[in-house]
């Protein structure tokens, strides 16, 4: 799988240089920052997954760290609010540490329910009113997204290898997360060369039914044909999941895009060059991750 | 020795870092920064962190190499421990903000004939955070004593919310920083309107919304 990956990177390094080549006169920079990025992206992120547990932890809180970071750069936040946010901050540590010493039951309501009835209970200690709503609202919402749904791919690093012989933990979250990547790529490609018809304009304008449905089919297919090589997964439940992770990554990537049209920006951040922002990159796991990590549990664990 | 230790142990494991990672920049035309000095880096001020952003805009080397931030001698200079940390670690130029002394900024001039890029903050002080402040007339003299030095403005936004003055916790936000096309002395009249206009300009380009 990773060596599919990597093969992957040297196919399109190779290819957009071709392009580039064929059609001089087109720009590709972006395409040649999206692919560096993808180089860079890829390499961490393997290291990341074949180091010990608190590394592992400890680089995907580092990602939610930064997607909250970059939320938090976008929205509106209040002066009065500062403190709020340090702890709001502290939540990202503890959630993941609860991950780490596996109590899946305050994993679960740490953020939906703690975070949630205490950051509140901070700002009436503040005591500005004005915008308190917009305040809590926003800052639990960031917290939900970025730290909450994507903390549950680090959950899927401490499913023992007794549960899922092809992969053990690492194989689960490698397989969610390359799948939800190739899912956004193959909705991409096949929306740039057959996409017609808009699926929901006022949104997101580049989406069509045609890129849609490719990224289902390719994704479900590429689902079913991996899904033994690295998870407990078989035919038809591997269908199953190749359905919820392509229409769950639409989804995610479209929410995030209500978001930054709301807010009236292109892409999230420049962290990574070509892509936008980390929050531009995790958009769609946001979504594919706890509903892969529920369904797998659900079936399997 | 053990100076130039702490000075780079202060930078590569601390200001880097945090100013990088912890915090990030978006940096706008980073082409158009100094390769090497003389110049001068003229930036809003609204946040200690801002010290630390700008100097992490150059690669380490560099930095250690050229960059000098001007500092108030009356606020960085008031304890021996503080003083040595400003001036051999972090390598201020401290100049005293009160006209007693024949010439303020002679210090600055030495340091840009030594071929140093110098961070210069011209509203004198950090103020309100997220707001700019009017320019004293400080830059000026400066860039009419040193007509042939490159003068980049750099608008910074979003520090004043990572740390504001008299604030003490750090809270994370990602920067901006956008470098402006370089402009050099061009008469008492116009100078000063034209820097702040090229501010002003940016900030209006960069159409934040204000922190309430």
């Amino acid at each position: 799988m990773v060596g599919a990956l990597f093969s992957l990177l040297v196919i399109a390094s190779i290819a957009w240089r071709v392009l580039a080549v064929l059609k001089p006169h087109k720009d590709y920079t972006e395409l040649k920052q999206r692919v560096r990025s993808w180089w860079v992206i890829i390499v961490v992120f393997v290291l990341a997954i074949a180091g010990p547990t608190k590394i592992k932890l400890g680089f995907l809180a580092f990602v939610s760290f930064l997607a909250f970071k970059e939320y938090l750069t976008l929205i509106p936040t209040r002066r009065a609010d500062r403190r709020i946010l340090f702890w709001a901050y502290l939540a990202i540590p503890i959630q993941y540490y609860w991950i780490g010493i596996q109590w899946y039951s305050l994993f679960l309501i740490w953020i939906p329910v703690y975070a949630f009835l205490f950051l509140p209970l901070r700002m009436v200690t503040i005591g500005e009113t004005k915008g308190f709503l917009n305040a809590a609202g926003t800052l639990h919402w960031g917290l939900m997204t970025t730290v909450f749904c994507l903390s549950h791919i680090a959950y899927l690093f401490m499913i023992p290898l007794e549960k899922n012989p092809a992969g053990g933990g690492p194989g689960l979250v490698l397989f969610v997360v390359t799948l939800t990547q190739l899912n956004d790529v193959a909705q991409y490609c096949w929306g740039k060369t057959l996409g017609r018809h808009k699926v929901i304009p006022k949104v997101s304008p580049n989406k069509t039914w045609e890129g849609f449905l490719g990224g289902v089919l390719t994704t479900t297919a590429l689902c079913v044909w991996l899904g033994p090589y690295l998870t407990p997964m078989r035919y038809p439940r591997s269908l199953i999941i190749g359905l919820v992770i392509s229409v769950g990554g639409f989804i995610g990537d479209v929410v995030i895009s209500a978001i930054k049209r709301d807010l009236g920006v292109k892409d999230a951040g420049s962290l990574l060059p070509g892509h936008g922002g980390i929050l531009d990159r995790v958009d769609s796991l946001t979504y594919t991750a706890p509903l892969f990590f529920h369904v797998m549990k659900y079936f399997y664990f | 020795m053990l100076t130039r230790l702490l000075r780079f142990l202060f930078f590569a494991g601390i200001i880097r870092p945090a100013a990088l990672l912890l915090l990030g920049v978006n940096v706008r035309f980073r082409e158009r920064l100094p390769r090497k000095g003389p110049a001068i880096l003229v930036a809003n001020h609204n946040s200690h962190v801002d010290t630390a952003i700008l100097m992490s805009l150059f690669s380490l080397g560099d930095m250690l190499k050229y960059v000098q931030p001007v500092a108030a001698a009356d606020y960085w200079l008031k304890n021996r421990a503080i003083g040595y940390f400003a001036l051999r670690i972090v390598g201020v130029i401290p100049i005293v903000r009160d006209r007693s002394q024949q010439d303020p900024l002679e210090p600055i001039s030495q340091s840009l004939a030594n071929g140093r890029i110098v961070i210069f903050y011209p509203e004198g002080t950090r103020g309100e955070p997220e707001r700019m402040g009017k320019f004293k007339s400080g830059i000026a003299r400066l860039a009419e004593r040193n007509p042939d030095v490159p003068i980049i403005p750099i608008f910074l936004h979003g520090v004043g919310k990572v740390l504001p003055r008299g604030e003490g916790l750090l809270i994370p936000f990602s920067c901006d920083a956008f470098i402006g096309e370089p402009l050099r002395w061009s008469g008492k009249e116009k100078f000063l309107p034209e820097l702040e206009e090229r501010f002003r300009k940016q900030a209006e380009e960069a159409h934040f919304s204000a922190w309430e």
